[in-house]
């Protein structure tokens, strides 16, 4: 599937396009398929989103799975900062990046 | 060190009122991504892996403790707690919010700091010796020269549009704790026979994609003609800078292509047209920014003995203390890199303590070294003790300035869009094996410098050991290279042969080591030992 | 919203600016347009029969052209000297200070963002001397003060 990815522009915080809004959680990424141009060039025209690209990505039995190690950093936060990833009390978060 | 006066303020406020209306028009949406995007950079604020990332200026690494507590407020306020202290003397947020930023930059500029051309295709933060001022080998303190240098830089109106980033570092003594000759400009003071001072400019070098060791393009320049120079080195540059190719735009690349004697005759030419239009400061405006650098009210009387009794404390004072001019003063280097730890990183707190201390005790002023690590440049023997116990209580202690444990990584794929691999957690496996290893203090003088992609913000190149961090088909994996030094002997490091993963570099950097010690010959460090029996020995105990 | 803004008393040329190359093979242009790659140098055995140079941007961070200028106004040009092309508020004032004294911009400007862009700077750190203010380092040690 492809999955589109960005930076929220007020926030900077890594977001990922659900279909109607963008979430923070990577597993809410929906395919955006042949649309995903357009809905890159509209969300980034509309302001709501910086820098947004499409991924290549998996569904598997954890959730939405990006193809490359870059992505899954993005969607969980710095390895070596468990403390500050999205999923702070859970200690093999840091594994599904690799 | 310097104070601004009120032009200084009225420049970094205007700053803020600036960017503060192209925030705002960029929100509004009268400001398009691409046109607000070099603004931006330009005020430090990158888009960055995980938020937007501010990089703050601290010009010539020199910082204040109020200054310092302020950096620790902005962590608290704005952040998540931390700062991470860079290869260029600067201080870097990593969760930082565009609709904060203008605030943060106010909150900077009360106290004299600013985030102006850390990022851009303009002229950077210009670095200098983290030890400048207290020294004894230097010739005279060269930061007067970087401060003077950074009024020209700063919204210079011809070099906001360059091809690329120009990085320019000043040094003023033989030993070069700068990295100056892998700076698009390095420029080292030195006197003539006739006992003037002038700059020797190295135009030209670099580290990234091609790394390059700076020629020197003219061995003297009069202080007197130091800013017409500069503004002929550049002006070339924005003229014949390549723009066709975004890895071939840094001036290297023109020194390099043109040769150096094309590129010098060119300034020369360029140099003597300026000398016809007034833009050099006065002389007067150095004598006054000298004013900010004279010595600090040492005591003439403090006692010069150390007691060295207790083992950790001497062997922190051996490892990470530096001669000082005066009797009875000593300059102390705070690592950064506890073992396991993330290099360059400080928590708000063990900032605040930093700040303290420098207050108390180093006449109120701090360094950060290209090395990512602090200094406390002029310490009094006597008050080394208690302050070595508060460092150590807040890990900040660390005995291994220089030594294997001393890494500088750059932040990586764990922080950086740009990477290919992570390198921290390297950084950290690599800290953690010496130290269970015990051959830390052994191995002595090693520079370990990994970077997380080509782009070699890590330095990697200049890297007793270095380690380059890539994508193989889509998982991360290590380059080994061996032999760089960053310093008056600057080499590039060489690749030792394939790479390697993640616990692989680790174990190769183990190995790597213990050729050295098997075949080191009195006095030798890692660097020596290499440069006299070569890459063979090594590659073998590598790769078998 | 304006696509000219002009600092001159005198009319504007009405000449059509020619190519660098065209111009040194006429003898009677009196207006010329500099690309970035052209050597602005060229043009100073004949600035007095000049009365317009523009000077194109065609990307904004192509920084060329601000050389170009300058160089041209310390040779002694005193003629129109354009920005034209990629030309957006935020580079005013640097293209002000570096000799320009009028600005075509290919996307018309709001005039009040462009009169708050020229305003901005009370006081410059360097001296660019052809857009004739001084410097911060001469003002604190006795000029102008």
């Amino acid at each position: 599937m492809k999955i589109l990815t960005g930076n929220d522009l007020k926030t900077g915080a890594v977001v990922w396009w659900t279909g109607q809004d963008w979430s923070l959680h990577v597993d809410d990424a929906v395919d955006a398929g042949e649309h995903a141009d357009e809905i890159l060039a509209r969300e980034e025209a509309a302001r709501h989103v910086v820098s947004a690209y499409a991924v290549d990505a998996e569904r598997d039995d954890n959730g939405i799975r990006p193809g490359h190690i870059k992505e899954r950093i993005r969607a969980l936060g710095p390895t070596v900062r468990p403390d500050l990833t999205l999923k702070p009390a859970d200690p093999e978060a840091g594994n599904w990046v690799i | 060190m310097y104070k601004y006066d009120h032009y200084d303020q009225a420049m970094v406020d205007t700053r803020v009122e600036e960017f503060r209306d192209q925030t705002r028009r960029r929100l509004e949406g009268r400001l398009s991504e691409e046109k607000f995007r070099p603004l931006r950079l330009q005020n430090g604020l990158y888009l960055q892996l995980h938020a937007y990332m501010l990089r703050v200026a601290v010009p010539y690494g020199t910082l204040s403790s109020a200054q310092m507590h302020v950096l620790a407020d902005i962590a608290d306020k704005y952040d998540r707690g931390y700062g991470h202290f860079t290869t260029r003397q600067n201080i870097q947020y990593n969760w930082i919010k565009l609709e904060d930023a203008p605030d943060i930059l106010a909150d900077l500029a009360k106290v004299e700091m600013h985030a102006i051309q850390t990022s851009g295709n303009c002229i950077r933060n210009i670095s200098s010796d983290q030890y400048a001022g207290a020294a004894a080998d230097e010739l005279i303190d060269p930061r007067p020269y970087a401060e003077l240098l950074r009024q020209w830089s700063s919204f210079h109106p011809e070099f906001l549009t360059l091809p690329r980033k120009f990085k320019i570092a000043v040094i003023a003594s033989e030993t070069d704790r700068a990295a100056m000759k892998l700076h698009d400009i390095g420029i080292r003071l030195v006197k003539n026979d006739a006992d003037e001072i002038g700059a020797a400019f190295y135009v030209g070098g670099g580290m990234g994609r091609t790394p390059m060791i700076a020629p020197c393009i003219n061995p003297f320049v009069p202080i007197a003609q130091l800013i017409t120079y500069s503004e002929a080195c550049l002006r070339v540059y924005n003229r014949y800078g390549r723009r066709d190719n975004k890895y071939k735009a840094r001036i290297k690349i023109l020194v390099h292509e043109l040769g150096k004697d094309e590129y010098t005759r060119q300034v020369e030419e360029e140099f003597a047209h300026l000398q016809t239009q007034d833009i050099e400061a006065p002389a007067a405006e150095l004598e006054r920014i000298k004013t900010f650098f004279v010595d600090p009210p040492f005591d003439a009387d403090a006692p010069d003995d150390l007691d060295l009794g207790d083992p950790d404390f001497a062997l922190w004072v051996r490892n990470n203390t530096h001669p000082h001019k005066q009797k009875g003063y000593i300059t102390a280097v705070i690592s950064l890199k506890p073992v396991g730890g993330i290099p360059g990183d400080a928590t708000s707190e063990q900032i605040r303590l930093m700040a303290d201390l420098a207050k108390a005790h180093s006449f109120d002023e701090l360094r950060v070294t290209h090395a990512q690590n602090i200094v406390l440049p002029h310490v009094k023997k006597a008050d080394l003790y208690a302050i070595w116990q508060q460092l150590e209580a807040a890990d900040l202690g660390t005995a291994n300035l220089d030594q294997i444990g001393d890494i500088i990584a750059c932040p990586g794929l764990d922080y950086c869009s740009l990477a290919n691999a992570r390198s921290i957690p390297v950084a950290q496996k690599i800290s953690q094996r010496f130290a269970a290893n015990g051959k830390g203090d052994t191995l002595g003088e090693l520079k370990l410098k990994i970077s997380g992609c080509i782009n070699a913000c890590g330095h990697h190149h200049a890297g007793h050991i270095g380690i380059l961090g890539v994508d193989k088909k889509g998982l991360e994996n290590y380059q080994l290279l061996l032999g760089g030094s960053e310093g008056d002997d600057t080499s590039l490091g060489k690749i030792t042969g394939p790479g390697f993963t993640e616990d692989g570099v680790v174990d190769a950097v183990e190995k790597a080591t213990d050729v050295y010690l098997a075949q080191r010959q009195e006095g030798e460090r890692f660097l020596d030992t290499y440069r006299r029996i070569g890459m063979e020995p090594f590659k073998e105990a590598l790769y078998g | 919203m304006v696509d000219l803004l002009r600092f001159r008393e005198d009319e504007a040329v009405k000449d059509p600016a020619v190519t660098v190359d065209a111009f040194l093979d006429q003898t009677n242009a009196s207006a010329v347009r500099i690309e970035p790659g052209d050597d602005a140098r060229h043009l100073l055995p004949h600035l007095e029969q000049l009365r317009l140079v523009e000077v194109n941007f065609p990307s904004f961070g192509d920084g060329r052209g601000y050389s170009s200028a300058r160089i041209l106004r310390e040779a002694g040009y005193v003629g129109e000297l354009r920005a034209v092309g990629d030309v957006a508020v935020d580079q005013l004032s640097h293209m002000r200070r570096c000799g320009f004294d009028s600005f075509a911009p290919e996307k018309p400007l709001d005039p009040e963002d462009a009169e708050a862009a020229f305003a901005r700077w009370p006081e410059v750190y360097q001296a660019t001397v052809v857009d004739g203010r001084l410097p911060i380092w001469s003002l604190r040690h006795g000029n102008g003060q």
